[in-house]
């Protein structure tokens, strides 16, 4: 039995192990892996997700008990310290000694801390390990107490960079990126989409310092700012540094492997180094003397490693590897793919620019205009995965490739299917996997669906990149072998949402037993009873009291759970309007139930931390005072913003405040796929922000504009326009038309913004169904419409007038006690829940 | 914070020392969950209307602590019953208590016996 030792238990170690399993009779070879961080290979990649959860095990690549099972010895929070190659054996740092056939070298590399004066400073850190992050967060935790403005900088705008800029911001620190080079993510980015670039993260308030050398980091104990030079200060309370990688080559250098000048060992296209029994893979390795700072490559050479040690000599890494990126910043896309710069004696650049929305896009065109070289995008990145499949498949492109960039509303076209990309193409690069290998799964019957493929390939695994073409390769092959591709909700239920609307309907099924019985199986699940409870809602207008048990907790309670099992409280303001009187009597219940409030987003205020059996209290003195539910908690309307229009502004066109509240009127209580808002501004400088929702109404000379499908959120999008100068009538005439179309047809969970994106004819197509009637069905949808407005009433008073109802707020069935497992601490003079371990 | 959670262990039937008294049948809602308090444990009851059966687990959810599994969505997946926390939707068996996306968080069950209307759990304690 030969033994192997893998050095390192990072990403590229931990997958050798894996592919190693995949491949061999295990009772011919014996693992042992040594790892220097105290827990097994996580996922380095999306490392920044731990600022959300701080939860290290939901990054794990496998839990310690996959390592036992497939007979691998981990030793983690052990170093290896020295290799004996004469011996064959290596030493730890508690000075153990082990002897190896093979040894495979997968140490990764550290943060380059640049020679800077004071680094060493406290408040100072790299971006690599948990360790560094949770350092990151206790720090932060500490200035912001005694600072709330604090500040943190970030020393590098390359991919890392901006993402450790994102993550100082969502620690609630000011976040400042401090770049050497005169553009962002120097490596990816020409200049141009750098400014575009550096707009959109402005907006965003990233604040970004180009061309700066940084001379010396100040403060006594702890960082104080960062001298540029003699006048040139900036103020920050912490660093972060993420100036680029070093390879940990420690090892090759003190055994004598053959080095790289800048660091790094070299390795051949086996994978090995100078000695033959010695391998290394991963971001050590100096290969075509480069080290590739990706995970792709890295896993392509653990393969390479995993086939040589096992006698296919054939198995070699290519020559050329694919640097193409996709920075995953959350909200901001940006990617390049191939030649992302190119001398202008290789080809044409085709170059499409829109700053006022953060646009850019660049594509290399070869001489003859045949063949795609590389490209920029900057803003929208959804062309990524098919430009960057063409490039590396050599497909040709249309005559006219500026088509390949354009928006569809210039001009562009959609360009080819995924079933034209050749059987060879990788689609996941992480995973290697191949589109033939996702469509013959698919045609052997061996996957019916996209989690049969993501189980048996692993594509989609890893960075996660690839999903918008897997899912399109999956319902494309689907539908090629006449395989109808339909949305069901769940396993109990095989219909689309669409579908069990019309049955529920035309059947006039009375509850959601019924509907399991008649068209469903199993006994349901959190996925179709909401939506059930949300399609009875609208077809029936009845209120989430009538089957409380299929609503989401949410809307079960009539109010929103929080953090720590509590509940806040959310009356309607309509319009955002509200009495003196009303003021005071939302402070007063606030102050009784000892209750934080905040002035929400949703331009009316929220009472936090009410304890279930609170909540029935709370209302009855909030509905006397004649407040109603606000249905924050509900898929449904939530606020119709307005800003103070003709009433009082000196620009005001008319009168916004009161078309608001009586929008907001109409629709209060309506369920819906998802939620919906709106807003009213009184004049086009737009302060009620209605083109960032749902349905938005702009006063104009001569009526009301409206744009629907617009909101803020994760995917922000701004509302189009559907019609012009309308009167209150018609527009309201069109809203109830357009919104009982949209509830009729959307999936489960989608806002209207996505939905018109997948509706087929998109706006233009809309604008006929609502203002033409092409479909015939315009006055039915009113009509169901204004059913609903008629049957509202306000479910929080139907449910404190019937003790039937009321039974169910209480926290215990067999006691009258309270949740004593409740914290709160201080905060402001007010109070919150105490943090989460 | 891990005291609150070390005091809830999986009993099985064979080791119930006490059956609790917790109410009667009405009072638990049909396919749906309620809490019920023994000694300093909160206790998650499910009642299954639609197969007349009856599961009882800690209240207490283990991935970020909070009381509050009582209040999550029931229903099954592919046959085993179970239920949805309703803070970040895990889902847990209500058979054997482990986390139906195989992540290692678990939680504690309980046996629940029905008698002349009257609901017990039974405990070890
Ligand atoms: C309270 C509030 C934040 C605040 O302090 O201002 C808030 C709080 C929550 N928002 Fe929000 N949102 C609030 C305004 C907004 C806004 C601003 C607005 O409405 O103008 C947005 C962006 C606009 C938009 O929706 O297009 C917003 C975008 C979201 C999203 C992302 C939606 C999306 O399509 O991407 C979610 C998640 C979701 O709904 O799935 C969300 C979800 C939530 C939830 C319900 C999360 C949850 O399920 O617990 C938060 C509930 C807090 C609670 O327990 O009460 N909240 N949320 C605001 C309540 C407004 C109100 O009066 O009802
Ligand atoms: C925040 C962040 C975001 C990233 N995003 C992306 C991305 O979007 N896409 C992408 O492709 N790549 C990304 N990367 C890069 C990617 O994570 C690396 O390419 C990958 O982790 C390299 O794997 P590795 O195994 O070679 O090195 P590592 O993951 O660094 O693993 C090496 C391991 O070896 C250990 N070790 C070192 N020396 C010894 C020794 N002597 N004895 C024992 N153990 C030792 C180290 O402690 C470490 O655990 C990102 C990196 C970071 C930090
Ligand atoms: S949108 Fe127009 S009416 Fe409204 S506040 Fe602004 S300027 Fe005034
Ligand atoms: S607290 Fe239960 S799933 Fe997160």
């Amino acid at each position: 039995m030969k033994h192997i030792i893998v050095v390192g238990n990072g990403m590229v170690g931990y997958k050798f192990c894996e592919k190693f399993v995949e491949k061999a009779a295990s009772k011919d070879f014996k693992i042992t892996v040594f790892g220097e961080e105290p827990r097994p290979a996580y996922d380095r990649v999306h490392l920044s997700e731990f600022f959300e959860n701080q939860d290290a095990k939901a990054l794990e690549m496998a839990p310690l008990e996959w390592y036992t099972e497939h007979g691998i010895d981990l030793i983690v929070g052990e170093r290896v310290s020295d290799i004996h190659r004469s011996k064959k054996t290596i030493t730890t740092v508690t000075d153990r000694e082990f002897s190896y056939d093979y040894l495979v070298l997968a140490t990764g590399s550290s943060a380059f801390v640049p020679p800077i004066k004071g680094v060493e400073k406290e408040g100072v850190f790299v971006y690599r390990t948990i360790e560094d992050l949770e350092g990151m967060l206790a720090y932060a935790a500490k200035i912001k107490a005694n600072n709330p403005n604090a500040k943190a900088a970030v020393l590098g705008g390359g991919l890392l960079g901006l993402e450790a800029g994102k993550a100082v911001m969502d620690m609630g620190l000011e976040p400042h990126i401090v770049e050497f080079a005169s553009k962002l993510m120097p490596r990816q980015l020409d200049l141009r989409s750098s400014q575009v670039l550096q707009l959109k993260l402005e907006s965003i308030g990233l604040n970004i310092h180009l061309s700066k050398a940084t001379n010396q980091i100040l403060g006594d104990k702890a960082i104080t700012g960062l001298e540029f030079g003699e006048d040139d200060v900036l103020d920050v309370d912490m660093l972060v540094i993420s100036a680029g990688i070093r390879p940990r080559d420690e090892l090759g250098k003190t055994c004598g492997l053959e080095m790289g000048v800048r660091g790094g060992i070299v390795v051949d296209n086996k994978m090995q180094t100078s000695d033959e029994n010695i391998y290394a893979i991963g971001e050590i390795a100096l290969y075509n003397q480069m080290i590739y700072g990706l995970v792709a490559p890295g896993y392509d050479m653990a393969g390479v490693a995993v086939d040589q040690i096992l006698g296919d000599s054939d198995s070699l890494m290519p020559d050329d590897i694919d640097m193409s990126t996709k920075l995953k910043l959350i909200g901001v896309d940006v990617a390049s793919f191939g030649e992302p710069f190119m001398p202008a004696a290789k080809g044409h650049s085709i170059i499409f620019e829109n700053k006022t929305q953060y646009l850019y896009k660049r594509i290399n065109v070869s001489l003859d205009g045949k063949s795609l070289l590389g490209g920029i995008l900057v803003g929208d990145a959804t062309d990524y995965n098919m430009l960057h499949q063409i490039y590396l498949n050599g497909m040709a492109i249309p005559e006219d490739a500026s088509q390949l960039i354009l928006p569809a509303s210039e001009g562009g076209a959609s360009f080819g299917s995924v079933l034209d990309l050749p059987d060879t193409a990788q689609v996941c690069s992480c995973e290697s996997v191949s589109k033939g290998d996702i469509c013959c799964s698919i045609t052997d019957g061996e996957s019916h669906n996209l989690s049969d493929i993501v189980a048996k390939t692993k594509a989609t695994s890893g960075c996660g990149g690839c999903k918008p073409m897997v899912v399109d390769l999956v319902n494309e092959t689907l539908k090629s072998l006449g395989k109808e591709v339909k949305e069901t909700i769940c396993e109990h239920f095989n219909f689309s949402r669409q579908e069990l609307y019309d049955l529920i309907k035309i059947n006039r099924v009375a509850d959601y037993d019924e509907a399991l019985n008649l068209f469903g199986e199993g006994h349901g699940c959190e996925v179709c009873k909401p939506l059930l409870a949300s399609i009875f809602a609208t077809i029936t207008m009845e209120t989430a009291n009538r089957q409380p048990t299929i609503q989401d907790t949410n809307d079960r309670f009539l109010a929103n759970i929080q953090r720590n099992g509590t509940y806040s409280v959310v009356p309607r303001v309509a319009g955002g309007e509200i009495t003196p009187d009303q003021l005071i009597v939302i402070g007063e219940v606030a102050k009784k139930y000892d209750l934080y409030t905040k002035i929400t987003g949703g331009q009316r205020i929220d009472l936090f931390g009410a304890q279930i059996h609170e909540l029935p209290l709370i209302w009855k003195e909030l509905i006397d005072a004649g407040f109603e539910s606000g249905h924050a908690y509900g898929k449904s309307l939530r606020t119709v913003k307005s800003c103070v229009g003709s009433t009082w502004c000196r620009y005001g066109m008319h009168e916004s405040v009161t078309f608001a509240i009586e929008i907001e009127n109409r629709y209060r209580g309506l369920r819906s796929p998802h939620k919906l808002k709106g807003g009213v501004s009184g004049c086009i400088r737009e302060c009620a922000e209605a083109r960032g929702k749902d349905f938005g109404l702009i006063a104009v000379d001569g009526g009301w504009n409206l744009y629907v499908c617009g909101n803020g959120g994760a995917t922000p999008k701004h509302a189009i326009l559907l019609a012009e100068q309308l009167d209150d009538e018609t527009a309201v005439k069109y809203l109830d038309r357009f919104l009982m179309y949209y509830i009729r047809t959307a999936g489960p969970l989608v806002r209207t913004a996505p939905w018109l994106d997948k509706l087929e004819g998109g706006i233009e197509y809309l604008k006929k169904v609502v203002i033409e009637d092409s479909l015939g069905i315009a006055e039915d949808l009113e009509q169901e419409m204004q059913g609903l407005v008629n049957k509202y009433e306000c479910e929080w008073k139907e449910a404190i007038e019937n003790p039937e109802m009321m039974k169910r707020f209480k926290h215990f069935v067999n006691s009258d006690d309270t949740d004593d497992n409740l914290v709160f601490v201080p905060m402001r003079g007010q109070k919150m829940p105490k943090a989460w371990v | 914070m891990q005291d609150i959670l070390s005091q809830y262990e999986t009993v099985t039937e064979n080791a119930v020392k006490e059956w609790f008294k917790v109410g009667l049948t009405s009072d638990f809602p049909e396919n749906s969950g309620a809490c019920i308090k023994y000694k300093t444990k909160q206790i998650a009851v499910y009642n299954f209307a639609r197969t007349g059966k009856w599961y009882a687990c800690q209240n207490l959810c283990p991935h970020k602590m909070e009381m509050v599994l009582s209040l999550g969505m029931i229903g099954d997946k592919e046959g085993v019953p179970k239920v949805a926390c309703p803070m970040h939707k895990k889902n847990f068996s209500l058979e054997d208590g482990s986390n139906l996306a195989g992540e290692d968080l678990k939680i504690a069950t309980y046996p629940v016996k029905i008698k002349d209307g009257n609901v017990y759990i039974g405990f070890s304690d």
